[in-house]
């Protein structure tokens, strides 16, 4: 009891005027609001803002962190060196790598698999920050990732470094 | 006998399918309105050969959709009433029309046809007493379903019939009173004359009050929008239909659409004149309609020449929008409404400045036909247009508009008006 007491002041104490009271003047001027809304968007219909998606797809930003790809070197193996920086900072634990020992003495290690679960992923870019060698980026503004069954969501290396789409280099 | 019976079907017939009819695109218009008054686009995929007519194909997708659909009876509900209710709705609501005049009268070899079903001399009496039916289906559903949410919606739905039903019924007395008649072909013809020889002696205009009192009715018991108390989704799911499905919950649909089609065409005949048009009685129509159909015809022409412009300048416009079917749509719209323009200005060679007696007065009834279903349509269109516009009363805020402002209004228009009348006569 006694609550209504703390109610913000003007709650209870706004008067309403006689024209609002009667009501009938303030439903002919929403009346008049929704028609204009009406009528603008009848006669210029190309001008509303909604997108039809599947068509046309809104611009996103060249920083906009997509889907992940790995890089290639010129020679087209990845240029990724199995250092397991980016699987030690990812927040979300959602990168798995196997390393082995690479042929070439100059390069010590090779991813033998490389996992990213885009189910766990939270799409924060660190893993981008952390690669030493640019091997990992999120440039590919792809954002519409969906399958049928949780297991597809799990992307492997091949998957990675063919990842690449059009408008990234 | 038999010819009076034929007359009586074809009428029927008539009123039926002009209900039926105007529901799908009822319903498209209720979506698509609230799509552009909310700056929305609105249904527009559904498409056969890619044509979508903005929209109007949905419905028949709906319709396949409810008719597939599995139709589920609650374990324990009441199985005879709550397989009735739907039907008591709908049945209603189409039971109505029957007194309401659509024309003046339509001659035909000599006989005068007049344009309602049943010229009921209890008119009036008779949409009272029908219209208030359809509280029963309602409550039925509320209370047959066995789900506290429907009972709610169902006792909701009486306390409001109750409350509105009478200030319906005061504010048609004012009608009554200012036309002497409980006949509505009478009450309508009343509306065709002129009110100090300059105004046009509408319902709306003799009785302002009685006017804004009737149409808040009428919302109430049509379960529209500001009352819209025994839906009222936001606080018991669905109402009365919650447990409703498939075929049986689309004839609800459909019965709040003929309720509204049926309300717009009480308002028009009671308070805008029915098929009056104003200050061009039917005598006019017949004396000038060597020159009006003419004008009518070339002005439709114009009309449909200019939609079809509209849509190969679209088609143009949009060449390769899509990529599939769809592209197609605006040229064949366009061609289709040129067509019709030529159809429309073809007919130009009937000689229609040339007609005899019988054509001239079959013009006349179909412009006053076509005057009185201008009128609903906008009145259909004005339960949508409020229905986006205005919140839900609460409930009771419902109950305190009823019985402390309508009522007391309605009496007071009452004694306002017998006075008046009892002076001028």
């Amino acid at each position: 009891m006694g609550d209504y007491k703390r109610m913000p002041k003007g709650a209870w104490s706004k008067r309403t005027s006689f024209r609002e009271a009667v009501y009938l003047w303030e439903i002919l001027r929403g009346l008049s609001i929704t028609i204009k809304h009406l009528l603008r968007n009848v006669i210029r219909t190309s001008d509303m803002p909604t997108m039809q998606y599947p068509e046309e797809k809104r611009e996103y930003s060249q920083r906009f962190r997509g889907r992940h790809r790995l890089m290639k070197r010129d020679d087209g193996s990845p240029r990724c060196v199995a250092c397991m920086m980016c699987s030690t900072v990812c927040p979300a634990d959602c990168i798995e790598i196997e390393a082995a020992e690479h042929p070439d003495p100059k390069i010590e290690k090779y991813p033998e698999s490389f996992q990213i679960d885009l189910l766990r992923c939270v799409y924060c870019g660190l893993c981008e920050e952390a690669c030493p060698c640019d091997a990992i980026r999120m440039d590919t503004g792809i954002y519409e990732i969906a399958a049928d069954n949780r297991d597809k969501f799990i992307v492997d290396k091949d998957f990675l470094l063919n990842n690449d789409t059009d408008g990234t280099r | 006998m038999i010819p009076v019976l034929l007359e009586a079907l074809v009428k029927t017939v008539f009123m039926l399918l002009v209900i039926l009819l105007l529901l799908i695109p009822m319903i498209w218009a209720e979506r698509k309105g609230a799509a552009f008054i909310q700056d929305r686009t609105g249904p527009n995929r559904a498409q056969i050969l890619g044509i979508r007519l903005a929209g109007l194909v949905h419905p028949i997708a709906d319709v396949l959709k409810l008719l597939f659909k599995e139709d589920i009876r609650p374990e324990r509900a009441h199985k005879v009433l709550y397989t009735l209710a739907p039907l008591i709705v709908m049945a209603v609501a189409l039971a109505t029309f029957a007194v309401i005049p659509f024309g003046d009268y339509l001659e035909i070899a000599g006989r005068q046809i007049p344009l309602v079903v049943a010229d009921l001399n209890v008119g009036i009496l008779y949409v009272l007493a029908i219209a208030s039916l359809g509280t029963y289906g309602v409550v039925l559903a509320g209370w047959s379903s066995n789900n506290k949410f429907t009972f709610l919606g169902g006792v909701r739905s009486t306390a409001q019939m109750i409350s509105y039903e009478i200030s319906m019924g005061l504010a048609l007395m004012g009608i009554l009173l200012v036309f002497s008649s409980f006949r509505m072909t009478e009450i309508v013809a009343g509306q065709g004359e002129l009110l100090w020889g300059f105004l046009p002696r509408w319902g709306v205009i003799v009785q302002p009050l009685g006017f804004v009192l009737f149409i808040t009715a009428v919302f109430a018991e049509t379960n529209r929008n500001p009352f819209d108390l025994p839906e009222g989704e936001s606080e018991i799911v669905a109402g009365f239909h919650l447990e409703y499905s498939s075929m049986k919950f689309a004839l609800f649909f459909m019965a709040e659409y003929a309720h509204m089609i049926i309300g717009a065409m009480l308002i028009s005949c009671l308070y805008f004149g029915g098929y009056n048009i104003p200050w061009l009685p039917r005598s006019v129509l017949e004396a000038n309609a060597s020159f009006l159909l003419p004008l009518i015809i070339v002005f439709t022409a114009i009309i449909f020449g200019w939609i079809a412009m509209l849509f190969f300048r679209r088609a143009q416009r949009e060449r390769n929008k899509f990529g599939d079917a769809r592209d197609r749509e605006p040229g064949l719209m366009g061609s289709s409404f040129a067509f019709l323009a030529c159809l429309v200005l073809l007919s130009l060679l009937l000689k229609p400045w040339n007609m005899n007696a019988t054509a001239v007065s079959i013009f006349a009834t179909i412009v006053q036909v076509l005057a009185f279903l201008v009128k609903v349509v906008f009145f259909s269109w004005f339960f949508i247009w409020v229905r986006w516009t205005l919140p839900r009363f609460r409930y009771d805020q419902l109950m305190a508009l009823g019985w402390k402002i309508m009522l007391p209004l309605g009496l007071a228009n009452l004694v306002v008006t017998a006075i008046v009348v009892a002076l001028v006569s």
